[in-house]
C-alpha cells in the first residue's frame, strides 16, 4: 500500500510541475493582453499600421518598430544564411575529423557571448569601423541607390544587421550541422558512385534530403534575430523613422521597450510599450512553433 | 565539349569547398576577435579594487563592481531557486512518465518557451511581479531569468535522464525496488553529473542576459542584499556605463565584460569537457 502511494506521489508532483510549463505560456500571454489592453482599447487595429511614436501627445503607433524588427532580422538572416550554410557544411561533411570536435566549440562559443558583449562590442569596435572604412565606401560607389544613400554615421540599420547576423550564425549552423549529419552516408556514397564531384553530393543530395530542417534551422535563427534586444538597441540608433537607407537609424520593438519602458510616464504610454511586447510574443511564436515542427521531423527520421 | 563541362563542374567544387572552409575561418576569426578584443581592453581595468569596491561618481578613480557581482549571483540564484527544481520534476515526468498525449504537448510547448525574446520575459515579470509590489526588486529580477530558464533545465534534464539504460531500471524494479525510489535514487542519480552540468549552463546563459532585468532588478549603488529591493547587476552596469559618455565608466563596462565573458567561458568549457569524458560514446 504505501508503495503505490509513493509512485502515486511521484508521478502526480511530477505531472504537475510538467503542466505548469504550459500554465506558464498561458499566463504570459494573460498577462501580455491585460497589461496591453488601455492601448488596443483606444487605437485597435489602427496601432500597427501607425508611424507615429509621439509620448507628448500620447499618440502611439507600432509600425517603425515591426519595421526596424523585421528588416533587421532580414538583413540579419541574409548575411547569415550562407555562412551558416558554409560552416555546418565545413562541420559535418569536410573538417578532418582531429579539428572537427574544436571547431564545433568555437562555434557553439559564440552563442553563449551574452548579447550585452556583442553590443558593447558592436557600438565600441564595429561601428566606428563601419563609420570610418565600410559605409563611405559603399557611399561613394553606390550612393546614387537609395539603399546606400544618406550620411554614413555608424550606427543604424546596417550596423544593427550585422551584428544581429554575427549571434544568429551559431543558430543556424549547429542546427544544420545536425541536420546534414542525418543524411545516410548511403546516398552519398551513391552519388559518389556515380562520378558526382563532393559539391554536387551536397548540393544535390544533402541539401535536398534536409529541406524541411534546414527550413526550420532559418526561422529559429531568424525568430532568435527578431527578439534580440541588447546588441540591437547599442547599434541600431535608435530612432523611430521608416527609411530605405541601410545607413539611417532605426529602432526595433525589443530596443524601444529596452529603452523607454522605465521611462513612460502615463498608463497609455507603458500599455502601448506592452502591447508592443505582445506584438513580438506573437510574431517570434508563431516562428518559433512552425520552426520545431519541422526541426524535429526531422530529427525523428535519424 | 565534355572535359570543358568536367572542369567547370571542378571549378565550381574548388570554389564552394573553399567558401565553406571560409565560412568556417570566419566564425572562428569573429568569435577570437570579440574574445580577445574584450580580454585585452578588459584586463586593463581591473585590479583588486574592481572586485571589492563600489562604484565611484566619474571622475573619481579607483570604484569597484562589487555590488554588480554580488548582485548578478543574487539575481541568478532566485532564477534558480524557482526554476530548477520545476525544470527537473517536470524533466522526470518527460522522461520517466511520459508516454501519454500530455507530454508531446508539454515537450512542445517547453521549445517554443525556449524561443521567447527575453524582453518579453521582462515586461512579464513585470506586471506579474513588480506593479503588484510597486517596487523595482531583486526577487522580479529572479523571476523574470527563471522564465528563460525553466525550458533549458527542463528539456536537459529529460535528456539526460533517456540516457539512462532500461536494463538499469529493469534490473532495480527486479530487486522490488518501488517505482519512486528507482527513479529518483537510481536514474536521477546516475544522470545526476550530466544534469546539473546542464544547470550550469543554463545559469551562464541567463547570468549574460540584459533586457529582463533593465525594469525588474533595475539598478542600485549600493551593495545590497534584499530580495524586495532593487539591485544592481554587472549586465545592466555594462549597459549603463557603456551608454555614458564618461570615458572612465565605458572602461569600467569593459572590465566588467570582461568578468562576465571570463565566467561565462569557464562554465562553457568545463561542462564541454565534463559532458564529453562522462558520455562520450
Amino acid at each position: 500500500m504505501k508503495l503505490a502511494t509513493g509512485d502515486r506521489t511521484i508521478r502526480f508532483l511530477s505531472t504537475v510541475f510538467a503542466s505548469m510549463i504550459l500554465l506558464l505560456i498561458a499566463v504570459i500571454v494573460y498577462e501580455l493582453f491585460k497589461g496591453s489592453e488601455l492601448s488596443i482599447g483606444r487605437f485597435g487595429l489602427k496601432f500597427l499600421v501607425t508611424t507615429t511614436w509621439d509620448p507628448v501627445n500620447e499618440v502611439f503607433g507600432a509600425l517603425p518598430f515591426i519595421f526596424g524588427t523585421i528588416v533587421s532580422s532580414v538583413i540579419a538572416l541574409i548575411i547569415a544564411l550562407p555562412i551558416s550554410i558554409g560552416i555546418a557544411v565545413f562541420l559535418s561533411e569536410l573538417a578532418p575529423q582531429a579539428i572537427r570536435p574544436s571547431v564545433s566549440l568555437m562555434i557553439e562559443l559564440l552563442a553563449a557571448i551574452p548579447s550585452i558583449i556583442y553590443g558593447l562590442w558592436g557600438l565600441f569596435v564595429m561601428v566606428p569601423f563601419l563609420q570610418m572604412y565600410v559605409e563611405p565606401v559603399l557611399s561613394r560607389y553606390f550612393g546614387s541607390i537609395p539603399l546606400f544613400g544618406g550620411v554614413p554615421i555608424g550606427v543604424g540599420m546596417l550596423a544593427g544587421g550585422i551584428i544581429l547576423s554575427i549571434m544568429i550564425i551559431p543558430t543556424i549552423a549547429s542546427i544544420s550541422r545536425d541536420i546534414f549529419n542525418t543524411v545516410p552516408m548511403l546516398y552519398k556514397e551513391a552519388g559518389f558512385a556515380l562520378g558526382m564531384t563532393r559539391w554536387e553530393v551536397i548540393s544535390k543530395i544533402v541539401f535536398p534530403h534536409s529541406r524541411s530542417g534546414l527550413t526550420g534551422a532559418v526561422m529559429l535563427g531568424f525568430g532568435r534575430a527578431l527578439g534580440e534586444t541588447m546588441a540591437v538597441t547599442m547599434v541600431i540608433g535608435n530612432a523611430p523613422s521608416i527609411s530605405a537607407s541601410l545607413f539611417a537609424p532605426s529602432y526595433t520593438i525589443a530596443s524601444v521597450i529596452a529603452n523607454e519602458f522605465t521611462e513612460a510616464t502615463t498608463k497609455l504610454y507603458v500599455s502601448s510599450l506592452i502591447e508592443l511586447a505582445l506584438i513580438l510574443f506573437a510574431i517570434s511564436m508563431v516562428f518559433n512553433a512552425v520552426a520545431r515542427l519541422l526541426v524535429s521531423r526531422e530529427r525523428i527520421v535519424q | 565539349m565534355s572535359s570543358l563541362s568536367y572542369l567547370k563542374r571542378r571549378a565550381v567544387n574548388s570554389l564552394m569547398l573553399v567558401l565553406s572552409y571560409g565560412s568556417a575561418m570566419f566564425g572562428v576569426a569573429v568569435l577570437l576577435l570579440i574574445l580577445l578584443y574584450t580580454m585585452a581592453r578588459g584586463a586593463s581595468a581591473i585590479n583588486w579594487d574592481f572586485f571589492v569596491r563600489l562604484p565611484r561618481p566619474t571622475g573619481e578613480s579607483g570604484g569597484g563592481i562589487a555590488n554588480a557581482i554580488v548582485g548578478s549571483f543574487v539575481v541568478v540564484g532566485v532564477a534558480s531557486a524557482i526554476a530548477i527544481p520545476i525544470g527537473i520534476m517536470a524533466g522526470i515526468y518527460l522522461a520517466e512518465f511520459g508516454k501519454n498525449r500530455l507530454a508531446p504537448v508539454v515537450r512542445y510547448f517547453a521549445d517554443v518557451l525556449n524561443g521567447i525574446p527575453s524582453i518579453v520575459a521582462g515586461i512579464v515579470a513585470y506586471t506579474m511581479v513588480v506593479l503588484p509590489m510597486h517596487e523595482f526588486s531583486a526577487f522580479s529580477g529572479g523571476v523574470a531569468l527563471s522564465l528563460l530558464m525553466l525550458p533549458i533545465i527542463t528539456r536537459t534534464s529529460e535528456e539526460l535522464l533517456k540516457t539512462v539504460p532500461d536494463t538499469i531500471r529493469e534490473a532495480a524494479l527486479a530487486l522490488g525496488i518501488p517505482r519512486w525510489k528507482v527513479t529518483i535514487f537510481i536514474v536521477l542519480r546516475t544522470a545526476l553529473t550530466g544534469i546539473i552540468t546542464g544547470i550550469m549552463l543554463a545559469v551562464a546563459r541567463v547570468g549574460g542576459e540584459t533586457a529582463p532585468l533593465l525594469f525588474t532588478a533595475f539598478n542600485n549603488s549600493f551593495m545590497s542584499l534584499r530580495l524586495d529591493q532593487p539591485i544592481s547587476t554587472m549586465t545592466v552596469l555594462i549597459y549603463n556605463y557603456a551608454s555614458s559618455p564618461y570615458r572612465d565608466w565605458n572602461e569600467i563596462a569593459w572590465g566588467t565584460a570582461f568578468v562576465l565573458i571570463a565566467i561565462v567561458l569557464v562554465v562553457n568549457i568545463v561542462s564541454k569537457l565534463f559532458t564529453k569524458a562522462k558520455y562520450a560514446l
